[in-house]
């Protein structure tokens, strides 16, 4: 069992699904055998606002949040909150995000922009970094809200768990009518 | 058997194994899943109130029964509870009672972010802290013991980052052989008339006493021998952040932070060469330990303002040169595009903020969704104090304001909100007969929390239909002579009755009709046919901009100087108050 904490951010926008990814992962370790915390805002921040979840595991874990600059993966729904949240990051993270934009509200009333390249601006300060596009691959598999498990998927490629294991935690986790559906999208998230 | 709990679920799981048979509680966040996670339970009777001051009278009802009872609140509402909870603590208890406060440090959600530990000392009653979820569980069984060892409420403090965290915890069995509840008459113990409570008083003190030395020898409270350098107490998840940031320290862990164990803290004083109180928001416990003479530092290097964090200990510590100072990031802080939150696609109450800017009304705003209602581009909310303030202070500002002042006064207040403490307000409102406009934004459920039922939206929290209150009569019924209903998705008409209203020189009440639209019912919200922007009659005005929709996107021309608005077809929702600004019919149905 490794002695040391991972450190993982979710982050993007309230109402992407960021909650159900997060606990799907704090599941999966807690099935592994980890200790396991995770911690999130709720209340006004969901309010299309900007939401960042904490999961930590190891053999003992004691602060539910990340302490700063040291986050190992940043899991990222959505490309500009993905940037905020780079400084919480330890040098050499690892950052796997979502190909997706969406508009802040001083964006859609036309007073600022939506900042150009932010893909050339992660890619160089965290050169281990993977851009999903999550709702192509959903959209291909015949349903686009799973766009969500597709990302989950390219994320548990740096997680060292079994296939079993992270088969228990979507068949605990997802309603039954929705699983074999979400397990494809988990499948090719792992095979990018 | 074990599995992830949130703190808010580790407490309700705990008052199922304490064999809890009445729960209530009005929505807060970070303390709304507390109940709807007892209401899994179908041993326990749980029900929302009206506000915390009846859910804390309800509880204290089932316990002078006999039944072991729960009331739960964000700090805030321990403010509008303190009431009964004062005199409870004369009274103590039949069966066992708690009451749980998630306060919230941050104020990540709330209006301030006042310590509520100073309510255990203030009215006299312990308080547990626990450092999280498995402890949520294990405490919240221990009050109840507690609380019947002592008759005494007892009240376990939360906060955001442990109700909302989530950790591992293992499940136990619940208790069996409490117990049967009756009635039993004590009037001695029950009544707090002055000859009664005189009698009661001394008892209180000396439970605080008794409390302190229980403590003393409670494995709740636990000190762990590190370093001899240094000795740092703390609580709850501080106490977490304190075994992150500093792992050699020594700790004292306290698990009740009211009544202090003194012989504890001394004992743990006496062991090591510096001692320290690491605590979030007041000077708490340190002021106590102070108070005992015993030397110790705390607010002087830990900060008062805002949540902890390993790191923040970390500066702070370094700072004050305890420990050597940690590696600074070279990556200076980007500035990028801020997100705030905004009132969803479809929201009822948008119309009306955009009538109201337009209006130059001063709005006495309230507690709920609607204070969004103070973001650009809407900015039409002028003041925010606390949970049915609107009312009061709108009929207060009135008396000091020149004729062609009070007409622009204008209170909103949500309708759960106007259930919790606005009723009272429009009754003074109507009784002494202040000329403001108040208007009730009714939209069937209590929003911001994540939307929970209440008195006037049909149903209980169980899902049941229940009786509602008809806000119009109950307007009338207090005296106000102008009361009108109307739909805030038509804008002309808000205008008309608005104007109407602000002008008459008398009290009046306006009630918007419209659900939230994330109410998940087809019975109460439906979408309407979305909308689109036809591309050659948009002028690029951006009219439709000023209601601050997030369905509606400006789209800039290739040089940037001229564009075009564009509605997202998955976030409208077809309420066509963009549709009424547009001048140029550009707006339209999907066909």
């Amino acid at each position: 069992m490794i002695d040391s904490i991972t450190n993982i951010l979710l982050v993007g926008v309230g109402g992407q699904g960021i909650l159900l990814a997060s606990e799907i992962l704090a599941e999966a370790f807690m099935i592994a055998g980890f200790d396991v915390k995770k911690s999130e805002i709720h209340g006004m921040s969901q309010r299309g606002g900007s939401v960042v979840s904490h999961v930590r595991f190891g053999k003992k874990v004691f602060s539910p949040v990340v302490p700063e600059g040291e986050g190992d993966i940043l899991f990222g729904f959505e490309l500009l909150e993905t940037c905020r949240y780079l400084n919480l990051l330890r040098s050499g993270a690892k950052v796997v995000a979502n190909d997706f934009r969406i508009q802040p509200p001083s964006v859609l009333l036309g007073q600022e922009r939506y900042p150009d390249n932010l893909q050339g601006a992660i890619a160089s300060r965290f050169p281990d970094f993977q851009l999903v596009d999550g709702l192509k691959i959903a959209t291909e598999l015949g349903n686009p809200r799973v766009a969500n498990t597709v990302l989950l998927g390219a994320v548990s490629k740096y997680l060292q768990l079994d296939d079993s294991i992270w088969q228990k935690a979507l068949q605990k986790m997802v309603p039954a009518k929705a699983l074999e559906v979400n397990l494809k999208a988990f499948v090719s998230g792992r095979s990018l | 058997m074990k599995e992830i709990l949130s703190g808010n679920e580790a407490i309700a799981r705990g008052a199922f194994e304490a064999g809890v048979k009445v729960a209530s509680a009005y929505p807060g966040t970070p303390s709304t899943e507390i109940l709807e996670n007892i209401a899994t339970y179908s041993s326990i009777n749980s029900s929302w109130a009206p506000n915390e001051k009846v859910a804390l009278e309800v509880a204290i009802g089932a316990s002078f029964g006999g039944a072991r009872a729960i009331a739960c609140m964000k700090h805030v509402g321990v403010n509008v509870a303190a009431d009964p909870l004062f005199t409870l603590s004369y009274t103590g208890v039949g069966g066992g009672l708690v009451l749980i406060v998630a306060d919230d440090p941050e104020m990540h959600s709330s209006q301030d972010e006042q310590d509520s530990r100073n309510y255990a000392k203030f009215a006299k009653i312990p308080m547990l802290e626990p450092a999280d979820s498995q402890e949520c569980k294990d405490f919240t069984r221990l009050a109840f013991e507690l609380s019947e060892k002592f008759d005494t409420p007892v009240m376990i403090r939360s906060c955001t980052r442990i109700s909302h965290g989530k950790s591992i915890v293992a499940l136990a069995e619940p208790v069996s052989g409490l117990p049967e509840p009756k009635l039993v008459k004590n009037p001695p113990k029950l009544v707090m008339l002055p000859g009664n409570a005189r009698v009661r008083h001394p008892l209180v003190e000396q439970r605080v006493i008794d409390l302190s030395e229980y403590g003393d020898n409670w494995d709740i409270n636990r000190i762990e021998n590190r370093s001899a350098e240094l000795g740092i107490i703390c609580t709850g998840v501080t106490y977490q952040y304190v075994r992150e940031a500093l792992p050699e320290a020594s700790t004292l862990k306290l698990g009740m932070v009211y009544p202090l164990p003194k012989n504890m803290i001394r004992m743990f004083a006496a062991s090591v060469k510096k001692l320290l109180v690491v605590e979030e928001l007041d000077p708490f416990i340190e002021e106590q330990i102070l108070a005992m003479g015993i030397a110790v530092t705390g607010k002087e290097i830990i900060p008062i303002c805002g949540e902890l964090s390993p790191g923040r200990i970390i500066k702070s510590f370094a700072t004050a040169g305890i420990i050597p100072s940690p590696p600074v990031s070279s990556v200076a802080e980007e500035k990028l595009v801020q997100r705030p939150p905004n009132m969803c696609p479809g929201c009822p109450h948008r119309g009306v903020f955009y009538l109201l800017n337009r209006a130059n009304a001063y709005v006495t705003g309230d507690i709920g969704c609607y204070t969004l209602g103070f973001m650009p581009p809407l900015n039409a909310m002028d003041t925010c104090v606390c949970m049915g303030a609107s009312i009061s202070t709108a009929s207060g500002i009135v008396r000091a304001l020149p004729p062609e002042e009070q007409r622009r006064v204008v209170a909103v207040i949500g309708d759960s909100t106007f259930l919790h403490t606005g009723v009272n307000s429009l009754m003074e409102m109507a009784y002494n007969q202040a000329p403001a406009t108040v208007i009730i934004l009714d939209n069937r459920i209590t929003a911001m929390t994540g939307r929970q039922e209440n008195p006037a939206s049909g149903f209980t929290l169980s899902g049941m239909k229940a009786p509602e209150v008809n806000l119009p009569n109950l307007c009338r019924a207090l005296g106000i002579k102008h009361v009108r209903v109307l739909d805030p998705y038509d804008l002309d008409a808000t205008k008309k009755i608005l104007a109407e209203e602000m002008s008459r020189p008398e009290p009046s009440v306006i009630i918007t009709n419209r659900p939230c639209c994330l109410i998940k019912d087809d019975t109460r919200f439906t979408k309407a046919a979305i909308l689109e922007v036809e591309r050659n009659a948009c002028t690029g005005c951006k009219a439709c901009l000023r209601i601050g929709c997030p369905a509606i996107e400006w789209q800039p021309d290739q040089e940037g100087t001229k564009g075009k608005a564009f509605i997202d077809p998955l976030l409208c929702t077809g309420c066509t108050v963009c549709q009424q600004l547009c001048k140029f019919t550009a707006i339209r149905q999907v066909r």
